[in-house]
């Protein structure tokens, strides 16, 4: 079912499009020296290039196009040979050139193309219009002073990926969709920490709606959105003003609109008529950036297994539903970790433990896949205790809260508290005949027909044995002795 | 015998013969700065103290018998090249004040060859000038007279601090830039010989820039030679500056003595412009004739977009440097006017920072590139200019050098063309399409005109070929024996 909106003159249609600005993971800053490294004491990170001096040039950095390139790759994206850096020219305090470097008509990667999934379980192609690098700029502090404003310059000249996308996004879910697989891509090839609270993710969103079969009408943008929640916010409050400006006679003007998270709305920021005549012209301080074929195809194939392709390798190597397999490629570290423990052993069942009681036991420890409740190892030899029929899988839930409590390993557990399962088929038959002896009404309802006390006695049996008991001998056993 | 008129070749040969020490040597430039510069204004800000040191340590070096052929030489240096701890203005007072925390490449370059840097020299403000009337520091006066007159005239520019100190022997040397003739007109306009090398030959680092993709460094001296002992310590490649060329510097002092035997020499038609004064195209048929007679083949060609030459650089130009110029806004550096609000102070800053031909440049360079007027001037600028460049190759299929006058007169009074930019702009029409197309072009000295004024030839050869260049502004130099000096002078 495609997510449409009811307004008064009918069904409405939301098309979106996202520019995602992603903070380059690099030592240094895009032209200059300076560290980029998130923090330090206000212009620590600043050299003379980032400070806009007279006679300043700025020089590429080597790192920041390869990690562009990756990014490309990793978005099956056209790699550019030749591309171009331009001026974009306007006046703000925490500008220190006037001018922003960046990629306008050229950009180093072209069209690609990201799959997301929906909660119904739909795939859907959102096309990659293009990924350009440029300079992000200080951060200008108007509360530390009663008249002035300070200037931070030490993200000025960060590289930044602007990650433009198609208009193919037609829903609030979409968008948030869209961004988590950028992101979660971004991850895996490690060139963005896709952190938003920091900034070093956030999104501009481009929102219009149309009658179903229209041509686009015009849209707005929202800018600096800086949370998945927030940018489907974004995209559904925005769409439905605009509804209500169609719907009432009035028409879209094209602005430039901010979201405001505590009243749930867009707000006009400037429009049109005020936009910034940016006086984008060829940087004349830098030649064109060539690369190589040889670069490029270095960088591919260095390229780490991304997340599609593991969550389809899951599938196939490990026989684990698709569902799952993509509970499990969501981080890098959660897959890895996954097939740390999974490999050689029972797959599906090592599936079902990390995505049940791991994930429940990290969330309620408030740890992380770095730092986790239970180690791969440890949760491996519980795995390899059921499945050599130490333990069965009820004690083994126990032992897995013991590990997450002391830390022991599972073995050891199994020993101290003597939770060795009971194979010893004379213990069993003993048990059930105790069992049946005991519940003589049951048996009887059970021989007039009554199936379902089956799984009563197999309870009863397990619960005498202290839930030691091999379920499947007790099974056995409870159907012979029921003749 | 007096220190202030040898060649920096003859005062190499002289220090390393221990006929006097660089400290001499700087003294006596610095006694003859404190005497004219007060009338020249050549120099914006001199530095004698650390000249004597440097002079000390040049002389140490020649002790020790591991000094070049600059150590101890004294030079001006443009005020457009940032020098470690020394005052750098660009002649605005916007930069005022600043004292650059580091050193340009060239002239760093310069210091570990052993020159004494005496002084800043004056040029027009940023560089944008012919005449260095922009000057926030006032304007310099040429060192050379009309015969019988005592009239105050230009030294042109932008470069004419350099071209003074150089022609008045307040220095044996300078260092230039040129962006659209800056080293080239004032070289012709006082005597001298100076050259822009190919564009990526000197690296543009720590140099205040005017506009990025002609900013060429080069040096003005005294004679062929010297330029070329100069211009070695100048040149190769700088990290700092993608587009500095990663190429060997060859020996340029080696090519002077080539000779121009079997050279051919072009001479474009399309210079021969309507009204080009009887006295320049006397000049320039002399040139022809020195040229020919030492043995080069005199070839006629055509660089058919030259006229379009100062149209393409008055929009390329101002649109960098419209650019170029917005880091000036009272934020991080050099002079703040306080405002109402953050634009009120940029406007008042700016008002008050810069001069009116830097502001007439922003508005030109700001409009040509603003939306619906960049594909109408930039971008079919940016297209004419790739065309004067492939008229210059197309010309360096058929002949190894061009020869042209530098400049459409001598110099002019101060005062003189001052009502209307376009006819100041014109100074340059010669000089530009070198520029644009990025080859090297060298100015040398050529004769007198009737008032007695130095007349300057221009040579243009190739990409990387300033030895050409050398080899056919040295046989130009022989056979012109120029040996006119300044009325205004030190001795």
């Amino acid at each position: 079912m495609a997510y449409s909106l009811e307004g008064k003159t009918g069904t409405w249609e939301i098309v979106c499009g996202l520019e995602i600005h992603a903070q380059v993971i690099s030592e240094s800053k895009l032209f200059s020296g300076a560290s980029a490294t998130y923090g330090g004491a206000p212009n620590a990170h600043v050299s003379f290039v980032d400070a806009g001096f007279p006679g300043m040039l700025p020089v590429i950095n080597r790192e920041c196009v390869a990690q562009a390139v990756r990014t490309g790759l990793g978005l099956k994206a056209q790699i550019n040979l030749v591309s171009r850096f331009d001026r974009k020219n306007y006046f703000y305090a925490d500008l220190p050139n006037g001018y922003q470097i960046s990629q306008f008509e050229q950009p180093i990667v072209g069209t690609g193309d990201v799959e997301i999934e929906l909660q119904d379980g739909t795939i859907k192609h959102i096309g990659i219009t293009r990924l350009h690098l440029e300079q992000d700029a200080g951060k200008s502090m108007h509360d530390q002073h009663v008249s002035k404003s300070v200037i931070d310059l030490n993200r000025a000249g960060v590289a930044l990926m602007e990650i433009v996308s198609e208009p193919d996004i037609r829903s609030p879910e979409e968008a948030g969709a869209y961004l988590r697989k950028i992101r979660q891509i971004l991850r895996y090839l490690g060139t963005c920490d896709g952190n938003m609270e920091e900034g070093s993710m956030r999104a501009d969103v481009n929102v219009s709606v149309r009658k179903p079969g229209e041509a686009f009408r015009t849209r707005c943008e929202i800018k600096n959105v800086n949370s998945v929640r927030f940018v489907m916010h974004a995209v559904e409050a925005e769409a439905l003003r605009q509804i209500e400006v169609w719907e009432s006679g009035g028409e879209v003007r094209q602005e430039t609109r901010l979201y405001d998270p505590a009243r749930g709305e867009t707000r006009s920021m400037r429009s049109k008529e005020d936009a910034h005549d940016y006086r984008y012209f060829p940087e004349p301080d830098l030649l064109p950036l060539v690369l190589e074929e040889a670069f490029v195809a270095g960088l591919k194939a260095e390229l780490p297994e991304l997340p599609d392709e593991k969550r389809r390798r899951f599938c196939e190597e490990y026989g684990i539903p698709f569902y799952d397999a993509g509970v499990l490629v969501a981080e890098q570290a959660t897959a890895d970790f996954y097939e740390s423990v999974a490999k050689g052993r029972d797959a599906r069942l090592a599936a079902n433990w990390i995505s049940g009681d791991f994930f429940a036991a990290m969330n309620r420890t408030g740890r992380s896949i770095e730092n986790p409740p239970v180690s791969g190892a440890a949760l491996g030899e519980l795995i390899d205790l059921i499945a050599d029929k130490t333990i069965n899988g009820r004690i083994a839930k126990d032992v897995f809260e013991e590990m997450v409590e002391s830390g022991k390993p599972p073995g050891a557990i199994v020993e101290e508290k003597g939770l060795r399962q009971v194979t010893d088929t004379g213990a069993i038959e003993a048990a059930v005949a105790q069992v049946l002896a005991a519940n003589p009404d049951k048996v009887a309802e059970y021989k007039a027909g009554k199936d379902k006390l089956f799984g009563f006695f197999v309870g009863q049996v397990m619960k005498a044995m202290q839930g030691k008991g091999n379920p499947a001998l007790v099974n056995e056993e409870v159907k012979k002795q029921l003749g | 015998m007096s220190l202030l008129n040898l060649t920096i070749a003859e005062a190499a040969r002289a220090l390393g013969a221990k006929k006097f020490s660089a400290v001499e040597l700087t003294a006596a430039h610095n006694a003859a700065i404190a005497a004219l510069n007060p009338r020249l204004n050549a120099y914006i800000t001199v530095t004698p103290e650390l000249a004597l040191a440097q002079a000390k340590a040049a002389d140490a070096r020649i002790a020790a018998g591991s000094a070049g052929p600059l150590t101890g030489i004294p030079l001006a240096i443009k005020d457009l090249f940032c020098t470690a701890g020394v005052r750098t203005t660009a002649a605005s007072k916007i930069l005022e004040p600043f004292v650059p925390p580091y050193e340009s490449t060239v002239t760093r370059q310069l210091l570990e060859a052993g020159t004494v840097c005496l002084g800043k020299a004056n040029l027009d403000e940023f560089a944008m000038g012919s005449s260095n009337i922009t000057s926030g520091y006032g304007p310099v006066e040429n060192p050379w007279k009309r015969n019988g007159s005592e009239a105050r005239l230009v030294p042109g520019g932008s470069s004419g601090g350099s071209a003074a100190a150089v022609a008045a022997r307040l220095a044996m040397g300078a260092t230039g830039t040129d962006t659209g003739g800056s080293i080239r007109q004032p070289a012709a306009f006082t005597g001298l010989a100076g050259i822009k090398p190919t564009y990526g030959r000197c690296s543009r680092y720590g140099i205040v820039a005017f506009a990025s993709s002609l900013d060429q460094a080069g040096p003005m001296a005294r004679s062929v030679e010297d330029c070329a002992i100069l211009l070695g310590a100048m040149s190769g490649f700088d990290a700092h500056d993608s587009t500095s060329a990663a190429r060997a510097v060859p020996d340029f002092g080696a090519a002077i003595a080539r000779g121009v035997k079997g050279l051919r020499i072009g001479i474009p038609a399309e210079y021969r412009m309507d009204g080009m004064s009887a006295e320049i195209a006397a000049l320039w048929e002399r040139g022809v004739a020195w040229l020919r007679e030492q043995g080069a083949e005199i070839v006629d060609i055509s660089l058919p977009h030259t006229k379009y030459g100062l149209a393409v650089y008055y929009i390329v130009a101002p649109a960098e440097a419209s650019s170029n110029l917005a880091r000036y806004d009272g934020v991080r550096f050099g002079a703040r006017v306080d405002g109402e609000d953050l634009i009120d102070m940029y406007e008042r800053t700016r008002a008050a920072g810069f001069g009116p031909e830097v502001k007439r440049r922003i508005m030109i360079g700001t409009y040509v590139l603003s939306h619906g007027y960049y594909d109408a001037y930039y971008l079919k600028a940016q297209k004419v200019r790739n065309l004067i460049l492939r008229d210059f190759n197309n010309a360096f299929e058929k002949v190894d050098a061009i020869l042209t006058p530098t400049a459409p007169s001598a110099a002019f009074g101060l005062g003189e063309k001052m009502d209307d930019p376009v006819t100041m702009y014109l100074n340059d029409v010669f000089t530009v399409p070198a520029s644009l197309a990025g080859v090297p072009a060298m100015s040398i000295p050529a004769g007198l005109n009737a008032e007695g004024l130095p007349l300057g030839l221009q040579v243009i050869g190739k990409h990387f070929d300033e030895e050409t260049v050398f080899a056919v502004s040295a046989a130009l130099e022989r056979a012109a024996g120029f040996t006119a000096m300044p009325s205004v002078r030190a001795e």
